[in-house]
């Protein structure tokens, strides 16, 4: 057992854990927190799969960015948490029946499939060299991911500006 | 050596099983997109661990564009759970039956 092997799995354990405090708390602001050590440690397992440029945005932009927005708005948002109905069990009953054949397709999958049990050796994709792939091979992406951000500005802010408008309509 | 490739598609099912579990059984709008979020993060696990099984950036430059689909997506749900939360004053699912 090398020293990777070991971080992996203690990085593993980490994620895990934090996502299962994290679905199950009832507070929001405690959920967010916990996700965000959840991120975290996926950046980290990012980077020990050799992807450090891919580590960076986790953190920026999901660790960082993504979990600062839903914290701002759950704060923003007074949302009594001790009405929240936890896990009823008509819910509750066919999330398990059909999270036990996902587990149960899933093992057989993996264990089955061909190459699965091929040792991952070291190796890292150097940020300059990955930015080069993108932007050489996958340009035309890069540009229709811009236009998704600035459709999605668009549709925000027509969402989020109805009160006021309404408002204004109602001030005439 | 770090670990067999099942092992991080072990890790990415069961990351992935725990927001499908997030979304579905939880009775409040945030939530559901926080489970979203999990699932899009699990499957960006199994583009890099992929990635680095057949030694092809290809893998990387998914994961990174799912991240920008992650932040629109959240951004989307955001703004309509706030537009919700004004029409009727909670973030519970079932409160929603305008239509009814």
């Amino acid at each position: 057992m090398t020293l990777y092997t070991f971080i992996f799995y203690l990085l593993a354990v980490v994620i895990v854990a934090a996502t299962a405090l994290a679905i199950t708390r009832r507070n929001l602001v405690h959920a967010v927190i916990y996700l965000v050590f959840s991120f975290l440690g996926t950046a980290m397992l990012f980077y020990l799969l050799g992807a450090p440029l891919l580590a960076a945005f986790e953190v920026i932009i999901y660790a960082g960015a993504i979990m600062v927005l839903f914290l701002f708005i759950v704060m923003t948002i007074k949302v009594d948490a001790s009405e929240e109905k936890m896990f009823p069990f008509s819910q509750l009953a066919p999330t398990a029946l059909f999270g036990l054949i996902y587990i149960t397709i899933g093992i057989f999958v993996v264990v089955s499939a061909p190459g699965s049990y091929a040792v991952l050796e070291t190796a890292v994709a150097r940020p300059e060299e990955f930015g080069q792939y993108v932007l050489q091979r996958h340009w035309l992406t890069v540009e229709i991911v811009s236009l998704l951000l600035l459709i999605a500005l668009i549709g925000v802010l027509c969402v989020g500006g109805q009160k006021q408008r309404a408002e204004i309509e109602d001030k005439r | 050596m770090i670990v067999p490739f099942s092992h991080v598609l072990f890790l990415a099912g069961i990351l992935f099983l725990m927001g499908i579990f997030c979304a579905v059984t939880r009775r409040n709008l945030f939530m559901i997109v926080l489970g979203v979020e999990i699932m899009l993060n699990a499957a960006s696990i199994v583009f890099v661990g992929a990635a680095l099984r057949w030694y092809d950036l290809e893998g990387q430059a998914f994961a990174l564009l799912v991240l920008a689909v992650a932040a629109t997506e959240v951004s989307v749900g955001l703004a309509m759970i706030v537009y919700a939360y004004r029409r009727t004053g909670s973030v519970d699912p079932g409160a929603f039956d305008l239509l009814k």
